[in-house]
This record gives C-alpha cells, sequence and structure tokens, in this order.
C-alpha cells in the first residue's frame, strides 16, 4: 500500500529482537503497539491493545498470521487487521511497515 | 426440513450459537428466548470490572440490537420459556404465543446456589449471577463498607477484591480448610489466599454457619463455633446449579445437568443442549461426563451445538480452560487434574508460575498458571494445545523457564 504524505517512520526494534512467529510490544508516545514477525519472515504492525478489553497483544501467542489475545483468546489475523470471531468483532488498526538496515520502522499516522 | 431454529437462553452459549447458525449458512428464522430484561450480555464482568470500573457500567453486551438485526436473529427478552412440547416441537412462553421450533437448543445456563442456613433470604443475603444484582452490589462497595462473603471459591474471591480495590473491607467465610476447592492445586490457592491476607481480606476458613442476624445496625453471621462475623452487607457465592427444570419437565435424560452426548444432542434427536447447563463425556478424560460453568466452553460449545444443529458429526472435545482475575493477579487453568498423579512447576519470573499436571503414564492432563496475565498466558494457552494433543512433554523440558513450550510441539 503506498504510504501517504504524512507518515512518519518510526524504528520499533532490531529485526532480529522478535523470532519468527513472534511478537513483540512497542511504545511510542504515550501508544502501544504490536510488532509481528511472521513464519515467513515478513514484519507487520497493529495497535497494541485487543480491541475486546484492551490486553496487550504482545503477551498473546502467535500461530502462522494470528495473534491471540492472552486475556480471553480473541483472535486477528495481524497482516490485515481483521478480526476473527467472537469475542472479538472489532478489527485491529494496522500500520505499514519496512525494514531497513536491520531495523523494523512502522509508519504512524 | 430445518427451517426454524429456537435457543432458550440469552448468555454466552446461546447467544454464540444463534450467531455461529448464520455463520455456518442457516437460512431460516432463528428466535433467542431469554427470560432476563437486557440484551445478551457478557457475565465474566460482572465480579471484576462492572464492580470496580471508575464509572457505574452498561452491561457488556455480547451482541446489540443492530449485531441481531445484521445476523437475522429474533432476540424475545424479558419472556420465560414455560414448556417444551416435543410432541408437538412449540415451546410454551409466558404472555406469548406457543413457538414452533424443527431444532431447540437448551442453554438455560446455571443459578446461583442459595443458602441452606435460617434467616438467609433474599433480602438478607446478596448472590451474585446477574447484572442487576452485580450492580445492587457495587453501589453497596464505598469505603468503609464492610463486606462478608460466604464461599471461597472464584466468584467470593472476586468479589473479595473488588471491595478492597473500591475501598471496602472484606472477610470471606469457607467451609472448607482452604479456598478454591477442588478446581485450583492447593500450592496456588495458598499463594492466592496470602494475597488476599497482603491485601487485608480477612480468611475464616473451616467454619460452618449456624445462623445469619439481622438488626438495623448491621448484619452478623454467627459461625458454628460460636464466632461472630459482623458487616454490612452479606454475599453468598457458593456455587451454582444447572437450570434443568424446563429439560426435566419434558423427560428430557438429566444426569447433573441436561445430559447430551459428545454432539451435544439430548436423548430428543432435535433438542440440544449448551453451556453451563449441559453435562457432556469428555474424550480428554477418559470419556468421564462432565459439566462445566465456564465462560470459554460456553462460548466453545454455542460455535460446535450450532454445528450440530446444522447435522455436522464433530465430537466435542475443547480442553476444558477456566479464568479468574483478582487485583493484578491472573489464574488460568487449562484442562481437568483429577487423573493427574504428579505436578511440576516452572517458575516464569516477577511472581508468576505454571504448574504441570501429569497422569501416571506421563500426559500432561492441566496447567495451571499464577501471575500478571502477561506472563502466564501465552504459556497457558500453548499447554492447553499439548494437553489437546495428548502430548507427554519431559519433566525436564516443562520446568526449565528457558525451554520454550512452542518447541514442544512437534
Amino acid at each position: 500500500m503506498p504510504t501517504a504524505i504524512a507518515t512518519r517512520w518510526v524504528e520499533a526494534c532490531a529485526a532480529d529482537e522478535i523470532d519468527e512467529e513472534d511478537v513483540i510490544r512497542f511504545d511510542e508516545g504515550g501508544r502501544t503497539f504490536a510488532i509481528y514477525r511472521s513464519p515467513d519472515d515478513a514484519y507487520f504492525a497493529t495497535d497494541g491493545l485487543c480491541t475486546h478489553e484492551k490486553v496487550h497483544l504482545a503477551d498473546g501467542l502467535v500461530m502462522d498470521n494470528i495473534i491471540e489475545c492472552p486475556k480471553h483468546n480473541g483472535r486477528f489475523d495481524y497482516t490485515t487487521g481483521k478480526a476473527k470471531g467472537a469475542p472479538v468483532c472489532v478489527d485491529l488498526k494496522t500500520y505499514p511497515v519496512r525494514v531497513e538496515d536491520g531495523k523494523v520502522l512502522i509508519g504512524l499516522d | 426440513m430445518t427451517e426454524r431454529m429456537v435457543v432458550i437462553g440469552a448468555g454466552e452459549a446461546g447467544a454464540r450459537a444463534a450467531v455461529a447458525l448464520r455463520e455456518n449458512g442457516f437460512a431460516g428464522t432463528i428466535t433467542i428466548i431469554g427470560d432476563e430484561h437486557h440484551l445478551p450480555y457478557e457475565r465474566p464482568p460482572l465480579s471484576k470490572a462492572v464492580l470496580t470500573g471508575p464509572d457505574e457500567p452498561a452491561p457488556p453486551h455480547i451482541l446489540d440490537d443492530t449485531q441481531l438485526a445484521a445476523h437475522g436473529v429474533d432476540l424475545l427478552h424479558g419472556t420465560a420459556a414455560t414448556a417444551i412440547d416435543r410432541d408437538a416441537h412449540r415451546v410454551a412462553l409466558e404472555g406469548h404465543d406457543p413457538l414452533p421450533y424443527d431444532r431447540l437448543l437448551i442453554a438455560t445456563g446455571a443459578r446461583a446456589r442459595r443458602l441452606a442456613v435460617p434467616d438467609a433470604g433474599a433480602k438478607t443475603v446478596h448472590y451474585l449471577r446477574s447484572f442487576p444484582e452485580a450492580l445492587a452490589l457495587r453501589r453497596r462497595l464505598v469505603p468503609g463498607h464492610r463486606l462478608v462473603v460466604i464461599g471461597g471459591g472464584f466468584i467470593g474471591l472476586e468479589l473479595a477484591a473488588a471491595a478492597r480495590a473500591r475501598g471496602a473491607t472484606a472477610t470471606v467465610i469457607e467451609m472448607a480448610p482452604r479456598l478454591l476447592g477442588r478446581a485450583v492445586p492447593a500450592a496456588l490457592a495458598s499463594l492466592i489466599a496470602a494475597r488476599h491476607e497482603a491485601e487485608g481480606v480477612r480468611l475464616v476458613l473451616g467454619a460452618t454457619i449456624a445462623r445469619i442476624e439481622i438488626s438495623a445496625e448491621d448484619r452478623r453471621v454467627v459461625l458454628g463455633n460460636g464466632d461472630t462475623v459482623t458487616g454490612d452487607t452479606i454475599v453468598a457465592g457458593v456455587g451454582a446449579l444447572p437450570e434443568t427444570a424446563l429439560a426435566e419437565a419434558a423427560g428430557l435424560a438429566i444426569d447433573n445437568g441436561v445430559a447430551v452426548d459428545a454432539h451435544l444432542a439430548t436423548d430428543d434427536p432435535d433438542i440440544f443442549a449448551a453451556g453451563d447447563c449441559c453435562s457432556f463425556p469428555h474424550a480428554l478424560y477418559d470419556g468421564r461426563r462432565i459439566r462445566l460453568e465456564a465462560w470459554r466452553n460456553a462460548q466453545d460449545q454455542g460455535n460446535a451445538v450450532a454445528k450440530a444443529m446444522l447435522g455436522a458429526n464433530e465430537r466435542y472435545e475443547a480442553v476444558p480452560w477456566f479464568w479468574s482475575d483478582q487485583y493484578d493477579l491472573t489464574l488460568q487453568i487449562a484442562g481437568l487434574s483429577d487423573l493427574a498423579t504428579r505436578t511440576v512447576t516452572r517458575d516464569l519470573g516477577e511472581g508468576a508460575r505454571i504448574d504441570f499436571h501429569l497422569a501416571a503414564d506421563g500426559r500432561l492432563v492441566s496447567a495451571s498458571g499464577l501471575g500478571p496475565n502477561g506472563r502466564i498466558a501465552r504459556d497457558v494457552r500453548l499447554a492447553e494445545m499439548l494437553i489437546a494433543r495428548r502430548a507427554r512433554p519431559p519433566v525436564m523440558q516443562l520446568t526449565d523457564p528457558g525451554t520454550k513450550l512452542k518447541s514442544l510441539m512437534v
């Protein structure tokens, strides 16, 4: 997806800080995000809190393209933000990601 | 031909099943009958955020009017089902014409067990099962208020934690010599007890209740040994009983709940049951018949029963899963520990731990985690998946915090 002109690229972490098929938390400017590395070594970013009860998704389990909330097992596709059924019905906001010089950058609006 | 689905019960299992029927392609009518005057709402927050949140809350809805309309689900709320006429395939309703069904789901849940002591009438003792009951308790939990909790199970302890969070005092009276009964391993129960005491909760264990006395000033619980616990509000959390009256009157098999098979069907092929009200045989635990009072089970069975009502032939064998939040502690339990002969512990740091319960043959049958939610949830979830796979993980790897549980999944 082309990035809007207003996008601000922020360094979230080193690329090797996240294991494959895993997630870490990244806080910036009073906001919290979840940064994912998929089993096929691509990086993604979403809002950090579950849309059901505002729990940090980075404490949850990543399986393939799915992040599962640690509180009530709500599931999202972290590559699209799509909620995958009860108890979650509100999608997660996603953010563009690029990897440069071993760093993971996320594009914030 | 199946054209009319009727669900009795607007709780987690019933609401989820109604939506899942649609998600699985059912095109006929779906009607939920709920006896409460609310849209379907989540019960777990009633003993947590509803009591402690900064503002007086609205019911935490599972489905609102827009979602009901979007799914084409009719909700008759504030309506009691009074009988099931199996021959005519009709549900009798209070104040409405009978509702015909092709397939019927009984998702009537459970009700709070009442105290069997003198003067324990509704006006004297509070219970916590519904949103209005939670709201009534919330309004009482003000600084300095003295809450007396009868029952040291999940509900009782969450109530005590909520009371402390709101500046009220709390005394918990439990009949057994320890908290949380068989559902929670003793080692974790004693850690939870210590935390409550550190928070200023008074625990009175191994106590029977002789009677309850009320006066204009206060309420007193008189114990079997003659001691008295005095407070302003008494609330009892002494277990729940499955709502089986309709099923029983209709002649369906009852066995610690509406008895269903592994496909959640009753002995009437057009009637199913799901959630707290039903008992079912569980393949993971030697086919033993169990009944669960658990939010996740209600949801999972709601999903599963929808498929079964549409003719699928899948066995329900999800791993039982429970959780409780008290202060900043979360307890999560996956599986049932009844078959366990050995328990080993992994220290997760920062006061968090997970206990693994193994059967005699080394199979992982249950795991219980206690600590901040963020430290335990992922490992309990992975343990749940190992339990479902009937895995026999090496003890050395289970206890070693350096071994990722995910690596044991292969």
